[in-house]
């Protein structure tokens, strides 16, 4: 299979206005005539509904929550990135350009980036005029902050709740769709499968998560905005919720699936306190624009954080990396905690912990300013361990938080069946190895406002789609019936462990041999470790209740199903991905001082993995990746 | 620790609940209150009988999802603290803790701790929005807003619709959420156009969706997780008022 981007000739700045340009419009009469079908309605997904049904398209959305206010977008904390310059510190869309291909370890594509902070200023107009609290100077203008990976203060936030106030102007945009009736809302409704007639992507099959019905929706084109695959660790920094199963059946229907093995950890999270816990509690990455991350100089040094002297204390990431210290992008901050970790330094009843200090901030700035800041984020903290941060340093570790990778899609965002467009955080584009901060509400949002409303015209336009198919086609009777003899499968085994203990059981495997840091022996491991755990599933899982009625046991259990088939895959491509960058870090390739070694040579491209049956090895195709206008350089922050 | 639990059980909509007894041990004080009704349930699945179902999804208290009242406190006895950010370390050895659904008129329950909050939706769709399409937008910074309002209008906006004023208030009111939203926009420049219609639309879906009426009990504002002031509500009422007195748009 011929992977064909279809990025737009010309100069990197014409790329996108020419593509505008160049592709189809539909007559605004005539858009009533299609429907598109949305499924997920977080940022990514509640943007694009709201914006294509005010173009004039029919619209249905799908979402497994009681609301689309629940999506997990809410939950992002720190900011969104723009390139508006409005301090004058020497940012330009050029250079919010070049810092997120830099950050993504030049595994990205150079035009969606570059169309991306093109389009990032209108995000933040766009959310303004929608009424979102961004924080504000005293003259009325907008506040900015500095995030990992940045030179510049380029980040616009709402306290540390800006995917909330995001979140919440794209649901009220969707809303307002709602009423006007251009938009059908479907709540409570998870997809089980996509379906395809005639290579094309058609429609979907979801079950009522009330009702228990397995019902079908057609359309003329699938929107997936459904999120990343962060819960395949099973601890995570995700809702309990989030999950691989819609991507991952439309990568069982044919879709590619890009860069599966760039996950992103993330290094400011609570560390894990014991065996019950269900997930971990991000601490934004803001926390660092004051904070101090440091460990005790000496292996072993068990005294309190206000006994070490300063001269017994190691800031190591101001050590070693002097010009962008604490705010180093998040891949390298992971690793250089599991570096003092692993030597032995770590802090905290496990030592899987660094700390994370105010104490100099406090000082410098008073501990007002410091909670006008953070002050949402310190309670959470002690609300969740007990210890005032005021007073005594956080504590902090690093924690599955994102996934890079996702369904491959070109410069149109469409999917390799055409028709499925996937957005957000559930296609692979825009971050290459690693994401920055503050990034993931830009680009779910751009997805969602500003590039879809364009390119799904041009897909329907170019397309011949066979109005008369209906939900009555073999097809959607297919899809159905799987749906249903999978669920049925899954209650009739009675067997004797739950849904939750595979989960956590396949989650430290992966954390294992998938995770931080990663090599051949351990990915071989995982490759046969994987399918034995999905086999037991199979013959031992326990799932009680019943398919026709709100089962949430049977919901668990069908996500960890397919978790347990893409653990695979992202053993698969972080096997063959012989090198280290961003995200993923092969032991096998790193210097004396254990930073990553890029190949440019043999893997400056997408892997985008082909699905040949479970269990067996899928199809490795590739993208080549052409850096025309930033220089591909070792990525130093030091 | 241990403790007694006494559960809302209801099989679904149309049919009657009941408290059910359980007893459960090991119970760590770090667990967070959520983490222990997921030990229940993985003993009661062990058991061949069906978990207890409740919303919950971030536990970070930022969803808005769970939607339980622990001895008869919506979202338990930790002020400004959601259900999923309870931790155990607030009871002790031998407790017995009763725990229901929100309750109120409007939110019915699905399955034992499971309440339908559609009628937030509806009244969001009636009104809790500015009406600018994507791509109208002027330069961001062509709006200026005072610090004094944007801090105030966050404040509002921190809303998360989790419903725990309503299941609170004796009155089964929205007061608090729809004055919420309506507050945000009517202390920002750019909610000044359509002021007065959000109001009265959006009083007029609350009241159809079977909230109750506000009768000053404060309950609201000591249950809201995430400190929603009732001067909200004062707002509302007056820009409610001066709609309604003085508006031609009716």
């Amino acid at each position: 299979m011929k992977l064909d981007s279809k990025i737009p000739s010309g100069n990197i700045q014409e790329k996108w206005d020419k593509h505008r340009f160049e592709m189809k419009l539909i007559n605004p009469a005539n858009k009533r005539k299609y429907k598109l079908l949305v499924v997920g309605t977080g940022l990514a997904g509640a943007s694009a509904a709201a914006t294509l049904a005010e173009l004039g398209y029919r619209v249905e959305t799908f979402t497994y929550h009681d609301s689309p206010r629940r999506a997990h977008s809410i939950a992002a904390q720190g900011g969104i990135n723009a390139a508006k310059n409005y301090r004058n510190d020497g940012d330009s869309i050029w250079r919010l350009f070049y810092d997120t291909v830099k950050g993504g370890d030049f595994r990205a594509r150079e035009a969606n980036v570059y169309r991306l902070a093109q389009v990032s200023n209108n995000i933040i107009d766009q959310c303004v005029a929608q009424g979102v609290p961004f924080a504000r100077e005293y003259g009325g203008t907008l506040d900015n902050r500095s995030f990992g990976g940045a030179q510049v203060s380029r980040t616009f936030y709402a306290k540390g709740q800006t995917g909330q106030q995001l979140l919440l102007g794209a649901y009220s945009a969707m809303m307002r769709q709602v009423g006007l009736r251009n938009i059908i809302m479907h709540n409570r409704k998870e997809m089980m499968d996509l379906v395809v007639v005639d290579g094309l992507a058609r429609g979907i099959v979801v079950r009522d998560l009330v009702s228990g019905k397995i019902e079908s929706h057609v359309g003329d084109a699938v929107l997936l905005a459904t999120g990343g695959y962060g819960n395949v660790f099973f601890l995570s920094t995700n809702a309990q919720a989030c999950n691989v199963t819609a991507t991952y059946r439309a990568y069982k229907k044919g879709a590619l699936f890009a860069n599966p093995c760039f996950t992103q950890i993330h290094p400011t999270c609570i560390p894990v306190s014991g065996d019950h816990q269900s997930k971990l509690t991000l601490m934004s990455e803001s926390l660092r624009n004051d904070g101090r991350i440091w460990v005790p100089l000496n292996k072993g040094d068990k005294r309190r954080p206000e006994d070490i002297p300063e001269n017994e204390r190691d800031y190591y990431l101001e050590r070693k990396y002097p010009s962008f210290g604490n705010l180093t992008p998040r891949d390298i901050a992971s690793r250089a905690a599991k570096q003092v970790c692993d030597e032995g330094r770590g802090v905290g009843p496990t030592g899987y912990g660094v700390y994370l200090d105010f104490s100099d901030a406090i000082k410098r700035l008073g501990k007002e300013k410091i909670q006008e800041r953070y002050g949402n984020l310190f309670e959470m903290y002690e609300r969740i361990t007990g210890e005032d941060p005021y007073k005594t340093p956080m504590r902090i570790y690093p924690a599955s938080h994102y996934t890079m990778g996702g369904l491959w899609v070109d410069y149109n965002l469409m999917s390799t069946i055409p028709g499925l467009h996937v957005l957000g955080e559930a296609n692979f584009s825009d971050h290459g190895a690693n994401r920055l901060g503050a990034s993931a509400l830009m680009q779910g949002l751009a997805d969602g406002y500003f590039i879809i409303p364009y390119t799904i015209g041009h897909y329907l336009a170019s397309y011949t789609i066979d109005k008369s198919v209906t939900t009555d086609h073999p097809e959607f009777k297919k899809a159905e019936q799987k749906a249903y003899d999978k669920l049925n499968k899954l209650i009739s085994i009675k067997g004797k462990k739950t849904p939750t203990e595979f989960h956590r059981q396949l989650g430290k495997v992966v954390w294992d041999k998938i995770g931080m840091a990663r090599n051949e022996k351990s990915l071989k491991e995982a490759l046969e470790i994987i399918p034995q755990i999905r086999e037991e599933f199979w013959q031992n899982v326990n799932v009680t209740g019943e398919i026709g009625s709100l089962n949430t046991a049977l919901e668990k259990a069908n996500r960890v199903a397919d978790f347990l088939e893409f653990a695979e895959i992202m053993a698969w491509d972080a096997l063959e991905r012989d090198e280290s960058c961003g995200g993923h870090f092969r032991e096998e390739h790193q210097t004396p001082d254990g930073e990553a070694v890029r190949n440019d040579e043999k893997f400056a491209h997408v892997a985008a993995w082909e699905f040949t049956g479970v269990g067996n090895k899928p199809i490795r195709h590739t993208e080549e990746l052409v850096f025309e206008n930033v220089k591909l350089t070792v990525r130093s922050y030091k | 620790m241990k403790l007694t639990l006494h559960i809302w059980r209801q099989k679904d909509i149309n049919t009657k609940g009941n408290f059910v007894k359980y007893n459960i041990d090991n119970v760590s004080e770090d667990m967070s209150f959520l983490e222990m009704l997921d030990e229940l349930n993985e003993d009661l699945i062990k058991k061949g009988e069906q978990p207890v179902a409740f919303d919950h999804d971030c536990r970070e208290g930022i969803c808005g999802s769970c939607s339980m009242t622990i001895n008869g406190k919506p979202h338990g006895p930790e002020k400004m603290t959601t259900t999923c950010q309870l931790h155990m370390r607030k009871f002790k050895d031998g407790d017995t803790i009763y725990i229901e659904p929100f309750r109120a008129k409007a939110f019915p329950v699905i399955k034992d701790l499971i309440v339908d909050r559609s009628a937030f939706d509806r009244i969001q769709m009636a009104g809790g929005f500015i009406s600018i399409n994507t791509g109208a937008a002027p330069d961001a910074n062509s709006i200026p807003v005072p610090k004094k309002n944007a801090d105030k209008a966050f404040d509002a906006a921190a809303c998360i619709g989790c419903g725990a004023c309503v299941a609170a208030c004796p009155n089964g009111a929205a007061m608090l959420f729809t004055s919420a939203k309506i507050s945000q926009f009517a202390l920002l420049p750019q909610g000044q156009a359509e002021r007065k219609q959000r109001a009265l639309n959006m009083v007029a879906q609350m009241d159809k969706e079977g909230f109750g009426a506000c009768t000053n009990h404060y309950e609201c504002e000591a249950a809201c997780p995430k400190g929603i002031s009732i001067e909200f509500i004062a707002l509302m009422n007056r820009d409610y008022l001066k709609a309604s007195l003085f508006s031609k748009v009716k």
